[in-house]
């Protein structure tokens, strides 16, 4: 036990003597894991919120009887079942209008609601009476509450005039959501007897087949392991997992690089344990309990990162999934103790990932010969040829998904094994880069430029993959979100063409204000709209309904159309198709799709397939008529309309004083855009944000990387000194030497980055979203990168160049010193 | 062509200024080999190196020909050491990134004073004709200090200024190795000035200067 101490002690001591190395161990190991933790937290928060939508009160996650149209049916059917020994539970739901916004009313039996849905424990034994007895509680989230801007106890007006009763705040309700007795509900939604479903328990008994009960009347839907909300949100995650991964990856290289120095440096120490007697296993096992240890320790500081990025960035991940795809993400972050667990899990794992090859090296090279100065490097030089054909494979392989693989994770697949192959193949490249250069010149001073150069590459490689790494996706992202971005204004021009957007409160109000727009003679045009949702290939599907109109004919943004596909549409047989429907359900011009309507099924033909970017859900355009005529339920109360410039700020005033509509339910087109383009805008903001984080650890990497350097590169800068150059002209060439490695890098980056951005547009996109961009090149956006590349490597490369310059001439003569 | 006059260096230690040089003074003629010699810590290696202008000293004066050393400021002593000067160091001390024959031509040519004819014949003496694509990890300690004075000599400096130029080399390859510089310096013509712990290898050169804390005894 002594000895293993003994041995602790020898092994920790290079670290005291080396602080600057075991600084940069650290950042490394902080900088992975607060990254992905951060990123872990802002993942683990949305599920957890869709969890809860989708767990309170008999979502997706409660097994069910729903009338085959999906519409409502008899509440006989409930008294029915019950008598005939079925669990079952009632449920009455459908959206409501409260101060202008839509929200869901959930109509509930307390008594016999399921306790796997959640009721009783959020109502309580207490409450319950209180929840039915009269005049009964309206439950509703704090932040429906705060969105609504109504207080605990208020009694809100739905749009068709009913009171709701009494407002109670429940801290554990899914948001968007209000909760009430299915009675109170009944009454309020104006249907009598009616029901939406039957939620099933989990009691075990002897039940009837249920077509003897029911008949044809009811199907049972079974429990979805996914709700609709994660089937969408997919990809927004899977994104920031790999955004994540990334620096993830970018952090291990710095770790990467401080622990083979430090290995390569405790060599000779290694050797005189082995001579003092210590036996080969020992050191071994002591390195990777020192290691753990570490890793633990940077591991715990790395989740204190991670938890305040993550809390940093929340507010912009919960308006983009809000905005995006309708998830109600609460802004304040709640961890589990599993994602502490798993960060300190990952940082350890990554740790032990990172020195995997130099405790390999450590274990197999023969200890005389790591004593060697030349020997680590032998084995470097070795490992370099092993890259390059490491990267060949790894090519060969993005080559192979690229031409089997249809799916997400395919493209991903593609991105990572470019990545990679790049971030091997760049030493390789940069190495011969320098050759070219050195056998270009004889000038004494230029030849040692090159070689030097190259000499340093082992050294400097793992920075130089982080610097590539980060720039080559700042490249493609920023080429991807730029592309975006041109092509998304140019669609808003086309999908926004009335002058004003209004949504009226009630249907009623709708008939009152189109009659009242009927009598202005500033409305060139009224354009209603309505839009219902049904599920369509297994996901919920839109159906937006729109008036024949030369508007739309005009500027309605169609990627490919059939010569009469607005007549087919205004006849009511044909349909529009988003591109991302068209896309996940493979829907060609022409080909006939039947949609499952509450009146049966409705035949249409796809006559034209347009882009719809930004909707998560795939969607139909159909004509108003046609759409009202199959789902008659569908609300009536958004209109466009066609004003001439000059008049809009008048009608709106007109139509503020007439109708008392406020800015949620009354806007110009400028507004509108300028909300899209806000969503648009912040959805990327997270990747901004994570991109700057990746590029900022890549010039960390490149600090400590030539600060390590720093301190090893004496005895080859001193004779150099020695034979007549200054510690100025010094230090001037080695930043050139920086500099130079980093603009080939840079350089190497930008094709790179663009690979990236197609593989992103092309593949990533069209899975994930299913929509495809245009691809454009952006040569400023290139050149300003380039320039920040370079930026990092100057402001990397300071440090240690001040310290060659200040370096006291006792410095480098001690390299000469015979005692050293 | 060398003349030091009461030359004065100390440094300072943890508690307190040690002198290492108390009032040197020495001369070297044209084409003179000297021998420094002394026990360690007599401040051999630091005489050596306030002549190469790699330090400065308290107090004193250094005159390479009429070159005041002591008085040139840090671009001057490194622009001295590039064209007049020629170093060879114990660790060899050359550049591991350049092969042999870069290696050799890399002063000379940094001074602009390269001679294609002399490197020739500095090759031949010195052997290395067929290490010239080599690079130092792949030679013995022999032949890298051969082509550390070959580097020194290459630039046909006015002196040439050697620490310990054999101390990691056995008795053998030292002792041929010392008949070879010997024998270049004449050839060259240029003043030698050597530290070493050898009397023997001391006894080759023309004048043996011995240092006793900090004094010529």
């Amino acid at each position: 036990m002594r000895r293993a101490l003994w041995v602790v002690a020898v092994l920790l001591s290079h670290w005291r003597r080396h602080p600057l190395q075991f600084a940069t161990l650290m950042i490394g190991l902080i900088a992975a894991t607060a990254l992905w933790s951060g990123v872990q937290a802002l993942n683990q928060q949305a599920r957890t919120s869709y969890d809860r939508a989708a767990a309170a009160f008999g979502g997706t996650r409660t097994p069910m009887l729903v009338s085959p149209s999906g519409g409502a049916f008899a509440q006989q059917l409930f008294v029915d079942l019950r008598r005939a020994g079925w669990p079952v539970s009632p449920v009455l739901e459908a959206r409501v209008q409260i101060e202008g916004r839509s929200v869901r009313l959930l109509g509930i039996e307390p008594v016999t609601m399921p306790p796997e849905a959640s009721a009783a424990a959020e109502i309580g034994t207490a409450g319950a009476q209180a929840f039915i007895a009269s005049p009964g509680q309206a439950l509703i989230s704090r932040e429906t509450l705060t969105e609504l801007g109504l207080r605990d106890g208020a009694t809100p007006t739905l749009g068709n005039g009913q009171q709701l009763p009494p407002l109670k705040l429940q801290a554990a309700l899914a948001p968007g959501v209000i909760v009430v007795d299915i009675g109170i509900a009944q009454t309020l939604l104006a249907m009598p007897d009616q029901l939406s479903r039957l939620l099933i328990g989990k009691a075990k008994g002897p039940r009837p087949n249920l077509e003897s009960v029911t008949g044809q009347q009811l199907r049972l839907v079974q429990p979805e392991s996914e709700t609709d909300l994660e089937r969408l949100t997919d990809s927004f995650h899977l994104n920031l997992t790999a955004f994540g991964l990334l620096s993830f990856v970018v952090g291990l290289f710095i770790v990467n690089s401080a622990i083979g120095l430090g290995f390569e440096q405790r060599l000779p120490m290694l050797r005189t344990l082995r001579a003092c007697g210590v036996s080969a296993r020992q050191p071994n096992a002591v390195l990777v309990l020192e290691l753990v240890m570490i890793a633990l320790l940077a591991g715990a500081v790395g989740l204190v990162c991670g938890y305040v990025i993550a809390a940093l960035l929340l507010p912009d991940v919960a308006a983009s999934l809000r905005g995006l795809y309708g998830a109600q993400i609460p802004g304040q972050l709640t961890l589990k103790p599993e994602w502490w667990l798993a960060g300190l899990a990952i940082s350890v794992i990554g740790a032990l990932l990172a020195a995997a090859s130099s405790l390999l090296k450590a274990v197999r090279l023969p200890l005389l010969a790591a004593a060697q100065p030349y020997a680590w490097q032998q084995a470097q030089h070795r490992w370099l040829r092993l890259q390059g054909g490491g990267a060949l494979l790894v090519f060969a392989t993005a080559a192979l998904v690229l031409w089997f693989g249809d799916s997400l994770i395919a493209g991903f697949i593609v991105l990572a094994a470019l990545l990679l192959g790049a971030a091997l193949a760049l030493p390789v490249l940069l190495g011969l880069v320098l050759a070219v250069g050195e056998r270009s010149t004889r000038r004494p001073l230029l030849r040692w430029f090159w070689a030097d150069s190259r000499l340093q590459l082992s050294g400097l490689s793992l920075a130089l993959m982080a610097l590539l790494l980060a720039l080559a996706v700042n490249v493609g992202v920023g080429t991807m979100v730029e592309s975006f971005s041109r092509t998304f204004v140019g669609w808003l021009d086309g999908r926004l063409s009335s002058e004003i957007y209004l949504n009226a409160a009630s249907e009623a109000q709708a008939r009152e204000i189109r009659t009242w727009l009927a009598q202005r003679p500033d409305v060139q045009a009224v354009l209603p709209g309505s839009q219902a949702e049904i599920q369509f290939g297994g996901a919920p599907v839109q159906i937006n309904g729109l008036p024949d109109h030369a508007t739309f004919r005009d500027q309605w943004p169609l990627l490919d159309a059939t010569p009469d596909a607005w007549d087919r549409v205004r006849d009511g047989d044909g349909a529009l198709v988003s591109e991302q429907l068209s896309r996940r359900m493979q829907l060609t011009l022409g080909q006939s799709v039947t949609l499952p309507t509450p009146t049966g099924p409705w035949t249409v033909q796809v006559a034209a397939i347009y882009a719809d970017y930004g909707n998560p859900k795939g969607q139909f355009t159909v004509n108003i008529d046609a759409l009202l005529s199959h789902l008659p339920d569908s609300p009536q109360t958004r209109m466009g309309l066609r004003v001439a410039p000059e008049n809009i700020a008048v009608l709106m005033d007109a139509i503020r004083a007439r109708f008392g509509l406020d800015g949620r339910n009354l806007a110009d087109q400028a507004s509108v855009k300028k909300e899209s383009l806000g969503i648009f805008n912040r959805t990327f903001a997270v990747t901004s944000a994570l991109n700057a984080f990746t590029l900022g650890v890549a010039g960390v990497a490149l600090l400590t990387s030539l600060l390590t350097l720093s301190n090893s590169r004496l005895p080859q800068l001193a004779p150099l000194w020695a034979i007549g150059l200054t510690r100025r002209q010094l230090a001037g060439i080695e930043l050139m030497k920086t500099m130079c490695v980093a603009l080939i890098t840079a350089l190497l980056a930008l094709p790179l980055g663009l690979l990236v951005a197609w593989c992103l547009i092309a593949i990533v996109n069209v899975k994930a979203f299913g929509w495809r961009l245009p691809f454009h090149v952006f040569p400023l956006q290139l050149v300003a990168l380039l320039a920040i590349a370079l930026l990092a490597a100057l402001v990397a490369s300071l440090l240690p160049i001040l310290k060659l310059v200040r370096m006291q001439p006792a410095d480098l003569v001690r390299v000469f010193a015979n005692e050293r | 062509m060398l003349t030091v006059r009461h030359l004065t260096k100390s440094y300072r230690s943890a508690q307190e200024d040690v002198a290492v040089l108390r009032g040197i003074d020495l001369i070297v003629a044209a084409g003179e080999s000297v021998a420094l010699t002394g026990e360690s810590g007599s401040g051999k290696s630091t005489l050596l190196h306030l002549i190469a202008g790699l330090d400065e000293a308290d107090a004193g004066e250094i005159m390479l020909g009429d070159v005041a050393v002591t008085r040139l400021k840090d671009p001057e002593r490194a622009a001295l050491r590039r064209d007049r000067l020629g170093l060879v160091f114990q660790q060899f001390n050359l550049i591991p990134s350049l092969s042999v024959a870069d290696n050799l031509s890399f002063q000379s040519r940094l001074s602009g004073r390269h001679d294609q004819a002399w490197q020739g014949e500095l090759i031949e003496r010195l052997g290395l004709s067929a290490l010239l694509k080599r690079y130092p990890e792949q030679l013995s300690g022999g032949q890298q200090q051969r082509v550390a004075i070959g580097r020194a000599l290459a630039s046909k400096p006015a002196l040439l200024l050697a620490d310990e130029p054999t101390g990691n080399l056995d008795e053998d390859t030292a002792d041929e190795v010392m008949h070879l510089v010997r024998d270049l310096v004449s050839r060259s013509g240029c003043g030698f000035l050597m530290v070493t712990h050898s009397a023997r290898l001391a006894a080759m050169l023309d004048r043996r200067v011995h240092l006793r804390a900090g004094l010529i005894a």
